[in-house]
């Protein structure tokens, strides 16, 4: 035990001071707004946190509705290792994007308006909605790694409330979470582009198309599976167990068919619209679609496909690494590089913008260094066998 | 039907009182601005500065010449501020003008994004920032006035009235002297038309107006919210439709796992 705290203060300073660092930009844009910390302007209103916190951070939390509707609804048991770890990252990737809200929006003490105020037709709405209930319900879907913490806790105060009651509550209604889960993500990652849909005339034909939408939730249940293997390989390496390698494989197998009918939607939109020539000639921006193409979605689909890279480690990981990358590089397409801005205007991210999502992000890995610190998050099979049905 | 407003490029003569009405009507303070090289100051519109004059400086037949034409938002009939503002902060009003209500907005600045105009403009510099834009005077047309801008403008560029009747009344300048506009009434088709409504002496493209079509840019955000409530249902219904499923399938071998391990142990 002293041995293993020893091993970690190095990882976890350097993150401390990340985020201490990223209080300072914080505190600035508090007391003199959003123009001293970042380079917005009005040809360029949403910058790096948009795309970065909410775009990518969304689509990356992808992973818990993924694996929670793969091992409770598909009955997938298999895979209940990395449910949990999923559902954790999930959590805390939708907790950073509702403080980088708070960051981002000029107002963020009126962010309850949202509650009292509808508007109905807005996209924007449905994101609110879904970030306020499905962060609801990833924190009651992770509650049971909490309450059985609590229940083996060594202190007699903690010890003395029976924690199986919440525990069995939450059992109880486990799988209509699973579900309003599912549904809730379905409707949050594709209302992300329905968002974009707006701009018919700002973002580039070789993205915008009426099917954003679905494009948007293909492309995050392709980067759930491989987000949880970037994770758990990490979260492996660091704390020291292993997990067994078909199941990293198994992750893997099914990207490349995801993928594979995301790629489909892309090439046949662009076809029916008789936009498939700008891939060609709508330079530069068609080096960015295919970047994020061959990245994302092309390589992938070749090296998952290959058995020898399936059966090793580190190809299951750089393979998933490639996708993440791919994904990012798609959302940063659409919310920023592909978005004209309004004439006249630059924009590049300011330092503290960075600053400000590295501290958020930090302070997100040192939840999860808490977390498998103190909760059984990756060795809890033989505790919760009762929770899978 | 709402109220509009003609601006005819060709009786402007760029002496920017438009300007000075509208800051002294909405109480805006002066923007320190440097020398572009150009009349047209100041050089963007920003939240301090509703409405300016853009001076396209062109060569005509070899000769230098200069077009004026007032910026400012341009009310749109299907306005996409409005659809986007998460709060409905935004409304478009049945007599013309989009209002904005700095008691519902929250600062997410959606509408900057989704303008076609690129008009609403935001407080960067503030603490606690709000959207600003062209308000049509919807205070003062509430009187019975026109706006400040029309009130204000001595060339008769100007013209307040009801938008049925100033289309009509631009498409009647444009026969009466076809020589003198180039046939497109800028505003009354655009993005599904707008209360703000142009003609010019020469191609919009060429005052830097947007080339846009006659399809709200709303249409596509509509149909994606309008499904929302099938998508909700149906996915809800499916995934309970795989858990049964799966748990269904997932009795019989069990009870078969059951006998054979009865079968063993009574071997």
């Amino acid at each position: 035990m002293m041995q293993q705290k020893r091993r970690f203060p190095l990882g976890t300073s350097i993150l401390t001071v990340i985020v201490i660092l990223g209080l300072i930009p914080m505190v600035i844009r508090y007391l003199y707004g959003l123009g001293a910390v970042s380079n917005l302007s009005d040809g360029r209103p949403w910058g790096f946190w948009i795309s970065f916190d909410l775009y990518c951070g969304v689509a990356l939390a992808a992973g818990g509705f993924t694996l929670a509707g793969w091992v409770y609804l598909f009955n997938q048991k298999k895979y209940h290792a990395v449910a949990r770890p999923a559902i954790l990252t999930a959590f805390l990737g939708y907790t950073l994007v509702i403080l980088a809200l708070l960051i981002d929006l000029g107002q963020p003490w009126y962010i309850w308006h949202a509650i009292i105020y509808w508007n109905v037709h807005s996209p924007l709405f449905e994101v609110a909605v879904c970030v306020m209930t499905y962060t609801v319900v990833l924190a009651l879907e992770f509650s049971p790694a909490v309450f059985e913490g609590l229940s083996k806790s060594n202190l007699p105060v903690v010890r003395r409330f029976n924690w199986q009651i919440p525990l069995r509550i939450i059992r109880a209604i486990q799988i209509p979470l699973v579900i309003a889960g599912v549904v809730l993500s379905t409707l949050h990652q594709s209302s992300l582009g329905s968002m974009l849909l707006m701009m018919p005339e700002t973002l580039h034909p070789l993205w915008y198309t009426p099917i954003l939408p679905i494009l948007f939730l293909t492309s995050a249940i392709a980067v759930g599976p491989a987000m949880v293997i970037f994770e758990t390989t990490l979260s492996s390496k660091v704390f020291g167990h292993k997990l067994p390698l078909d199941i990293l494989s198994g992750l893997g197998r099914a990207i490349p068919y995801i993928l594979g009918i995301y790629l489909l939607l892309k090439l046949t939109d662009l076809t029916a619209t008789g936009e498939i020539g700008l891939i060609f000639s709508a330079y530069p921006q068609n080096l960015l679609w295919w970047g994020e193409i061959i990245i994302g979605v092309i390589l992938p689909i070749f090296l998952f496909s290959m058995p020898s890279v399936r059966q090793s480690r580190s190809g299951v990981f750089w393979s998933a690494v490639l996708v993440v990358i791919g994904l990012m590089f798609n959302r940063f397409n659409v919310s920023m590089l592909a978005l004209a801005m309004r004439p006249g205007f630059t924009y590049f991210p300011h330092w503290m913008e960075i600053a400000i999502s590295a501290a958020l992000v930090a302070d997100a890995l040192l939840v999860i260094w808490l977390a498998y610190r103190f909760l059984p998050i990756a060795q809890h099979e033989s505790i919760t066998e009762v929770t899978a049905p | 039907m709402g109220k509009a407003v003609l601006c005819d490029a060709t009786k402007c003569i760029g002496c920017r009182a438009c300007q000075v009405a509208c800051k002294q009507w909405n109480g805006l303070p002066a923007v320190t601005t440097t020398n572009t090289g150009s009349y047209e100051n100041p050089p963007k519109m920003d939240a301090y500065t509703f409405t300016k004059i853009n001076f396209t400086e062109l060569e005509d037949n070899g000769r230098f010449r200069w077009v004026f034409n007032k910026l400012q938002c341009m009310h749109c009939e299907h306005p996409a501020c409005v659809e986007a503002c998460i709060v409905g902060a935004l409304e478009k009003r049945p007599d013309g003008p989009v209002t904005y209500d700095d008691r519902k907005c929250i600062g997410c600045r959606y509408c900057q994004v989704a303008c076609p105009f690129g008009i609403p403009n935001f407080e960067w510099d503030k603490p606690m920032p709000w959207i600003r834009k062209c308000t049509f005077c919807a205070d003062r047309q509430g009187a019975g006035l026109k706006p400040a801008c029309v009130t204000t403008c001595p060339t008769g560029a100007l013209e307040f009235g009801e938008r049925d009747a100033l289309i009509s009344e631009a498409h009647r300048r444009i026969a009466a002297e076809p020589g003198k506009y180039v046939d497109h009434v800028y505003g009354e088709k655009e993005v599904g038309g707008t209360s703000w409504l142009y003609l010019s002496p020469v191609p919009f493209e060429k005052l830097g107006f947007p080339a846009l079509g006659p399809v709200p840019v709303t249409v596509n955000v509509a149909r994606a919210m309008g499904a929302v409530p099938p998508v909700l249902l149906g996915v809800a219904a499916a995934m309970a439709g795989i858990y049964w499923l799966t748990k269904r399938r997932q009795k019989p071998s069990q009870a078969e796992a059951d006998e054979k391990e009865k079968a063993r142990l009574t071997k």
